[in-house]
């Protein structure tokens, strides 16, 4: 199901971003995101990572080179993207359900629907009967849950995350990681995850790319063939450490290139 | 209840003790009341004179409360307006501080004369006194929505207005109610002061009016009392914008929700 075809969903071609005050956060950037596929981007803080996603998003416009859609924008485009930022961002004055429906009330679909919707992507990250809580009566962790039910909640074939865990402690994290790939494996999704932690996105993906700075690029691309669904048990295997080796490597040889 | 006791009890305390204080001293050293006259003299003169003060008192509040409403509603529509075109913003911004900066007292007399009716100058005083701290914090909070909210509203590609609705005015309400309540302050003190500068002009109907006409007379007593009844508005309508407030936020904002154990 979950099979990469060849086919980019995405495709980022020399794409590359100089921001008004002259800094250059990327410079002839080659990334293509297949359908289907786990992808995570890792690399020191600095390097684009975010950028990267923003571009994708549409959130911000290349200075060079072009993003180019498998399709032009339709039901797989830009049209069915979810984010999940750093920050939960929800909604301090709507309850987690009215902060899920947001993105289909702004899409103009009726209340009733919306709000059911919402109940269903909530009850999909273990959130079901919490719905009227507000952000402020919510742990870090389900914030986070209910920023990738927002995230999911319009079906989108593709979801962008951006370093979503990083302010979680390690057990939460670790939770949210199998729930994340259970939502992966079960919504058919391409995800593409922004991380600086070289054991998440080992456990997580089936590809990373290592992305060096200044300007941003890609600096090395690892391939984790371990099989799905991967489980605590795989964190304990032998696959596992020789992985992590392997892609820590590879983020010291990226880093080391600067100097 | 008890902990609403622990917080009443010192202020009441304090105050009765004052009172007692003040009685007591204008007593023992037989101060007139022309000059200083006891909390005694001064109930006696509110019970006596209840029904004119009284009565004088809901003219100044329907003054105030009516430039109330002119300021929320003129401050917060400019700030709506300030938040769809930055140009606007740049342009007015700075006669609104003008405005805001010139004292009222000077530019009563004018409003005075150009306006025909009393009431309707009084009014304009008020409002101007009152509109720019609304004006001022509801800008402050529409301009201060999250930047990933913004990005998440450009994600889904919302409207102006729906930027607007669902995050920048519920983003700007405590702000805006913030600056409501120094506005309710403000608006009885621009009442007043209006009422000082139109003099016998205001019709001799109002709060302010009692108190010029008791100091012709050198009726402390009642001038202490029409005081003691502007105070009490004050506290009321603070009081009322406080609750306001709590009713619209305590659900969600931090600054009016009780902390969890």
């Amino acid at each position: 199901m979950n099979a990469p075809d060849a086919a980019a969903l995405v495709r980022l071609e020399g794409a590359g971003k100089r921001f008004d005050n002259g800094t250059v956060a990327l410079a002839g950037l080659d990334l293509a995101l297949r359908r289907g596929e786990f992808l995570s981007i890792l690399g020191p803080s600095g390097c684009g990572k975010t950028t990267v996603l923003r571009l994708i998003a549409g959130l911000a416009q290349p200075s060079a080179g072009r993003v180019a859609w498998a399709e032009p924008a339709g039901r797989d485009g830009r049209d069915a993207l979810g984010f999940v930022f750093q920050e939960p961002t929800l909604l301090p004055w709507r309850t987690a359900r009215g902060n899920v429906a947001l993105p289909l009330i702004l899409a103009g679909v009726a209340r009733t629907e919306a709000r059911a919707r919402a109940e269903t992507a909530l009850a999909a990250v273990g959130l079901e009967g919490a719905g009227h809580l507000f952000a402020r009566q919510l742990s870090g962790g389900m914030r986070m849950r209910v920023s990738i039910a927002r995230a999911l909640v319009t079906r989108p074939a593709l979801l962008l995350m951006d370093e979503p865990f990083a302010a979680l402690d390690e057990i939460t994290r670790e939770r949210l990681n199998a729930d994340l790939l259970r939502l992966w494996r079960e919504q058919a999704l391409t995800v593409a995850f922004v991380t600086h932690s070289v054991y998440e996105s080992v456990f997580l993906s089936m590809r990373v790319v290592v992305m060096a700075r200044a300007p941003g690029r890609v600096a090395e691309e690892i391939t984790i063939a371990a099989p799905y669904p991967r489980t605590e048990s795989f964190r304990a295997g032998a696959d596992y450490a020789a992985a992590c080796r392997q892609v820590s490597a590879a983020l010291r040889r990226a880093m080391g290139e600067e100097a | 209840m008890k902990a609403g006791l622990r917080l009443a009890a010192p202020p009441a305390i304090l105050g009765l003790a004052a009172l007692l204080l003040w009685q007591g001293a204008v007593r023992l050293f037989r101060v007139p009341d022309y000059i200083l006259p006891g909390p005694v003299a001064i109930a006696a003169t509110l019970w006596r004179d209840g029904g004119t003060l009284f009565a004088s008192l809901l003219v100044t509040l329907a003054v105030a409360l009516a430039a109330l409403a002119a300021a929320i509603i003129g401050g917060a529509g400019l700030a709506i307006l300030f938040a769809q075109s930055k140009w606007l913003e740049r342009a007015l911004f700075p006669y609104a501080v003008v405005l805001q900066v010139t004292p009222v007292i000077a530019i009563a007399p004018l409003i005075l004369i150009y306006v025909r009716s009393t009431e309707a100058a009084l009014l304009i005083c008020a409002s101007i006194v009152a509109f720019f701290p609304v004006l001022a914090s509801t800008t402050l909070g529409l301009n201060s929505a999250d930047h990933n909210m913004l990005d998440l509203m450009a994600l889904y590609r919302a409207r102006r207005w729906q930027v607007l609705w669902y995050l920048r005015l519920p983003a700007a309400l405590p702000h805006f109610l913030a600056g409501a309540r120094i506005a309710g302050g403000l608006a009885l003190i621009g009442a007043v002061v209006a009422e000082f500068a139109a003099g016998t002009a205001a019709g001799g109907s109002g709060l302010a009016w009692r108190i010029l006409e008791s100091s012709y007379r050198l009726d402390l007593p009642r001038m202490y009392a029409a005081l003691f009844l502007l105070s009490l508005a004050g506290v009321v309508i603070f009081a009322m914008l406080s609750l306001v407030s709590w009713l619209l936020l305590h659900r969600w904002h931090d600054s009016a929700a009780r902390r969890e154990p």
